[in-house]
């Protein structure tokens, strides 16, 4: 196999590149996407950065990158503040961002352009990164002639090629199949710890426990709303990544109690689990302040999902191991999640160490047909979610009994920004519509109270 | 496979005809300019009339297509750029062209005194303004939804300005650009007769082409030379789509932005001879590539020191550049200020009558475009949904409407007018039927599209669940419809405000003939120097058309999208 250019002595401890204290608020967004977040990526380090989606991940990774500038904070390479695209990374993408117009050889060669090195070197050294990333045989492929994996090859061959100092990955396995993601995430693997790159540092962005678990040295996971550091944990020997022992059971079992409590204090936690990263007075995060929220924050689940799940343990026997459910459901691991928070916010299930069981009214919920399945669901909805709570409240006040939905976004707005807002928006209208609270249009843009619900109040009104 | 010798040898003929046809066109715009140059009607000479006009045509649409490259470029380079600049573009593309042809003319003829070069740019300019704004449009569109990774791609590796240009933003819009170019020359081919002879006061000024062939054929009621003119005109534009416009779709499918291959990309039987082609091999190794190559060392300044390059430079440069921009849209907002004031104080002069009688002629045009559109709707939609849902059909006539569409109707109004202006109310007939044969095509494509997106699955539904006749067409076709024909409606409203210009007042066989309307109001106005009224007949048009897009069409349009959308 093919070396690229041997790595200088690796430095512990020294660090590459840094976030402190970095904030970032788009637009005219009221809440910010990331919160007082403080990285450090030192020489000899592969790190993954672990949490939901819409915990400010991947853009932390395009601030360190340099791709966007953060709106407080600095970044510092090599110990320097610094503003404006960072010369020695390359990045991976989730999507791969080959350009389907030029060949294989071409695509990598494109890394090598702004070096300005000749025609022939730029050459030589994009062959030898193909064949070290077991491209051979494909230089004068077009992408779309390509398998995802190979895709993704082409990506590393391309990322690989310029020699980064930092190489990052975004979600680099996540568009592909289980099996080759596996397949490429070994080699990956191989290469980086037998320093056959001359990469000295890694930092992944990803939600998969399991890809993070046996790729990384240290793994912070990161909360929402906004985005910050709830906990780093050191990552496991090299020798324990890859095999199924006890270590990386208990390893992969408290980032999830960690994940699927997200309110909880996930530092304590840790400690009392696995080895933490001991704070130092950069290391780990302090924890953020922040005003008390005014709705809960509603998994991004549609109803389908969310009844289909309650089904399903109802089958199994009303429980079911996280780890399990997402081997038999076919789930990634945050997905799952979101839909056992749904049912745990909704008290359809309840949530201990690793087992999820269905509550008494969780296992009516699945027995019973459809009109009282819905009837059900409008009872615990109204009671568990305030802002399904507070919008039937208002469409019952208001005199038409309809209310803009313009009003409930700004509203939804105070407590989430733009895009959450949008989803939280979108996830409370799914659920009030299945309960029949409301009927939503969304070409008017307008909520309207549910005509039997109407008809209610009329009469009530009539009597009094 | 190498290709057969003779179409070495057809390209060597080609180029010699090319380089010789330049050097006569260049001697003519060195002429001495003469009013009222006489045409000759004889056959022999359409080839050079065809080639004169193509080649306008064909400067006018390399500076369109660097204009729209730059201003879509500087649009999307910046949000205020963008603020201003797209907004300037739909003001542009509503404006009637026409109008402003006298000014034009005028400053070019007083530029080069006695000099045909004058006319020759205001012919050019005048194709240029019927040919530009779509493809700046199409370009800025692919610009901002070029897919972010592949964006931060292109900076992460730092490709600089000019290999961002050449390698992801070109590419990306290629395809895009490519079939509006098509529309452009189409659009450019409707002016052809405009752009040949102009009027200034009592000088009729005329510029060799086939454009004033034909004009010169219908005013001598000559029918064989207009025949044979028109002939010649399709024959052009068919020639055209074969020796370029198809080879270069099939080229450009390899642009397609797409992960996985797809079956039936277009083929084209000239491309393929010219990929096998010996010469046209040399040529791409030994000249396009060494050129190529060089121009791009030369436009990426970062060649050697990429990683040594101090960080804050490009900050610096681009301020340096915020600073040109700023200077230079100060500049312009004084100039369109300026502008604006003498515009104002030029349209005060006229009174409330002129007023009055604007306003009755935007109603008279309003009219005619009206009942235009909805002839055009009216027989494209039954027609367009039955060619589009019977994919044999289809095959059959696509190359015909084609072929019929890329006549332009401006070419064919000469003989519309032989055949109406004797029938009472006959101009007005012949300038709806104008509006309607300029625009129609649009309707009809779109239509013709809407109808083969609709999924199968639909319409076996439709099928399994006995929904025919009325209902059919209410629940499936025209919901699923709607959208095309909504952006085909679009763009036929501006085309048939611009035809009201030159259908509502005409010079046919020696006789000005003209009808109440807005049109007939600016050309009148032009011919007559009466400047106020022109500009007020120009303001009234434009704010019409712009409104009718504001208040109508982009409301229908985003209903479309948010509800008619098949995804």
């Amino acid at each position: 196999m093919a070396t690229l250019a041997p790595a200088s002595p690796i430095v512990p401890g020294s660090v590459l590149l840094a976030a402190h204290n970095v904030r970032k608020v788009y637009g005219h967004d009221r809440t910010p996407v990331l919160e007082n977040v403080t990285v450090e990526l030192r020489d000899g380090e592969f790190i993954a950065l672990l949490g939901p989606s819409g915990s400010g991940k991947s853009t932390l990774l395009r601030i360190l990158a340099g791709l966007m500038d953060a709106s407080a904070g600095d970044v510092l390479v090599h110990g320097e503040p610094r503003r404006g695209l960072n010369p020695d990374i390359a990045i991976v993408f989730q999507s791969f961002a080959l350009f389907p117009w030029l060949t294989v050889l071409q695509n990598v060669e494109l890394g090598l352009l702004a070096t300005g090195a000749s025609d022939d070197e730029r050459r030589r050294r994009a062959l030898k990164a193909i064949d070290l990333i077991g491209l051979d045989g494909y230089e004068e492929a077009f992408p779309k002639e390509l398998s995802g994996g190979m895709k993704q090859r082409v990506g590393f061959a391309r990322a690989l090629v310029v020699e980064p100092e930092v190489l990052f990955m975004d979600e680099p396995f996540s568009a592909l199949d289980v099996l080759t993601g596996e397949n490429l995430r070994g080699e990956l693997q191989d290469l980086w710890s037998e320093h056959t790159i001359p990469t000295r540092a890694v930092l992944m962005v990803t939600h998969n426990i399991d890809e993070a678990v046996s790729l990384a040295d240290r793994i912070l996971v990161f909360g929402a709303n906004p985005g910050h550091v709830r906990v780093e944990l050191s990552g496991l020997p090299l020798a324990e990544r890859r095999k199924k022992g006890p270590a990386r059971a208990q390893l992969v079992d408290t980032i999830y109690h960690i994940m699927t409590n997200p309110t909880e204090d996930a530092i304590a936690f840790a400690e009392q689990r696995v080895a933490r990263v001991p704070s130092r007075a950069t290391g780990a995060a302090a924890p953020v302040e922040r005003a008390p929220r005014r709705y809960q924050t509603l998994p991004d689940v549609g109803i389908d999902d969310l009844t289909g799940f309650v089904q399903y343990l109802s089958g199994t026997g009303g429980r079911g191991n996280l780890h399990e459910l997402s081997r038999d459901l076919q789930m990634r691991a945050d997905d799952l999640l979101a839909l056992v928070e749904a049912t745990d916010l909704l008290g359809l299930a309840d949530m201990q160490e690793r087992q999820v069981f269905l509550t008494p009214i969780g296992q009516r919920f699945a027995e019973v047909e459809l009109d009282e399945e819905k009837a059900i669901f409008r009872t615990v909805a109204i009671e568990h979610i305030s802002l399904l709570r507070h919008i039937v409240r208002e469409l019952e006040d208001a005199p038409t009994h309809t209310i803009e939905a313009e009003g409930v976004l700004d509203d939804l707005e105070h407590s989430f920004s733009g895009a959450e807002a949008r989803r939280q928006f979108e996830t409370v209208v799914d659920w009030g519509r299945y309960a029949e609270l409301f009927t939503y249009d969304d070409a008017a843009g307008e909520l309207r109270l549910d005509e039997e619900h109407r008809m209610d109040l009329r009469t009530k009104a009539q009597d009094a | 496979m190498p290709a057969p010798r003779w179409v070495d040898a057809l390209m060597l003929v080609a180029l010699a005809a090319v380089g010789y046809g330049v050097m006569r066109a260049a001697a003519e715009w060195r002429a001495p300019l003469t009013p009222g140059m006489r045409i000759d009607l004889s056959p022999t000479n359409l080839p050079y009339y065809a080639g004169l006009s193509t080649l306008r045509m064909a400067i006018a649409y390399i500076i369109s297509l660097v204009f729209s490259l730059v201003y879509a470029r500087v649009a999307a380079s910046s949000r205020i750029a963008e603020r201003v600049m797209l907004p300037l573009l739909d003001i542009l593309q509503s404006i009637p062209i026409l109008s402003f042809m006298p000014g034009v003319v005028l400053g070019l003829a007083a530029m080069f005194p006695g000099r045909t070069v004058g006319l020759e740019l205001a012919a050019v300019i005048l194709i240029f303004t019927s040919q530009a704004w779509n493809l700046a449009f199409s370009f800025h569109q692919s610009l901002i939804t070029i897919p972010r990774e592949l964006g931060e791609a292109a900076s992460v590796y730092r490709l600089g300005l000019w290999r961002r240009f050449t390698k992801l933003e070109l590419p990306y819009g290629a395809i895009a650009l490519i079939a509006n170019s098509m529309m452009s020359w189409a659009g450019g081919w409707f002016f052809l007769m405009a752009s040949e002879q102009f009027t200034l006061g009592d000088k009729n000024l005329r510029l060799p082409g086939l454009g004033s062939y034909l004009a010169a054929a219908a005013d001598a009621g000559d029918t064989r030379a207009l025949g044979l003119g028109l002939g010649t005109l399709v024959a052009v534009i068919v020639l055209l789509d074969q020796l370029l416009w198809r080879p270069l779709v099939a080229w450009s499918d390899r642009f397609k932005f797409e992960q996985t291959g797809s079956a039936d990309a277009p083929q084209s039987v000239t491309l393929d001879m010219l990929q096998r082609s010996a010469a046209v091999h040399w040529v791409q190794v030994r000249l396009l590539r060494p050129v190529f190559s060089f121009i791009d060392r030369r436009m990426s300044p970062m060649g050697g020191t990429a990683a040594g390059a101090p960080p804050t430079q490009p900050r610096e440069r681009a301020r340096g550049a915020l600073v040109v921009f700023a200077l230079a849209g100060v500049a312009l907002a004084a100039v369109l200020a300026w502008g604006a004031w003498s515009a104002l104080s030029t349209v005060a002069s006229l009174t409330a009558g002129d007023w009055g009688y604007v306003l009755r002629c935007a109603g008279a045009t309003f009219l005619r475009t009206s009942v235009a559109l909805l002839l055009a709707a009216a027989w494209t939609v039954p027609v367009g949904v039955a060619i589009g849902m019977n994919a044999r059909l289809a095959r059959k006539l696509q190359p015909v409407v084609q072929i019929a569409a890329s006549v332009p109707a401006t070419a064919v109004f000469p003989v519309l007018l032989f055949a109406l202006l004797a029938l009472p109310g006959g101009l007005n007939m012949a300038a709806v039927a104008l509006m309607l044969l300029g625009t129609q095509w649009y309707v009809l494509f779109n239509v013709i599209a809407g109808a083969m997106a609709i999924p199968s699955d639909l319409r076996e539904a439709a099928m399994v669940y006995h929904v025919s006749g009325w209902r059919r067409w209410k629940t499936l076709i025209l919901p699923a419809i709607f959208p095309y024909l909504v952006t085909g409606m679009i763009t036929a409203t501006g085309g048939a405000w611009n035809a009201s210009i030159v259908s509502e007042y005409v010079t046919f066989a020696g006789r000005k003939v003209s009808t109440l309307g807005l049109g007939a109001l600016i050309a009148q106005a032009a011919d007559s120097g009466r400047f106020p009224l022109l500009l007020a007949g120009t303001l009234v048009m434009s704010a019409i058309v712009i409104a009718g897009n504001r208040l109508v069409w982009r409301r229908l349009y985003v209903l479309a999208e948010s509800r008619f959308r098949l995804e």
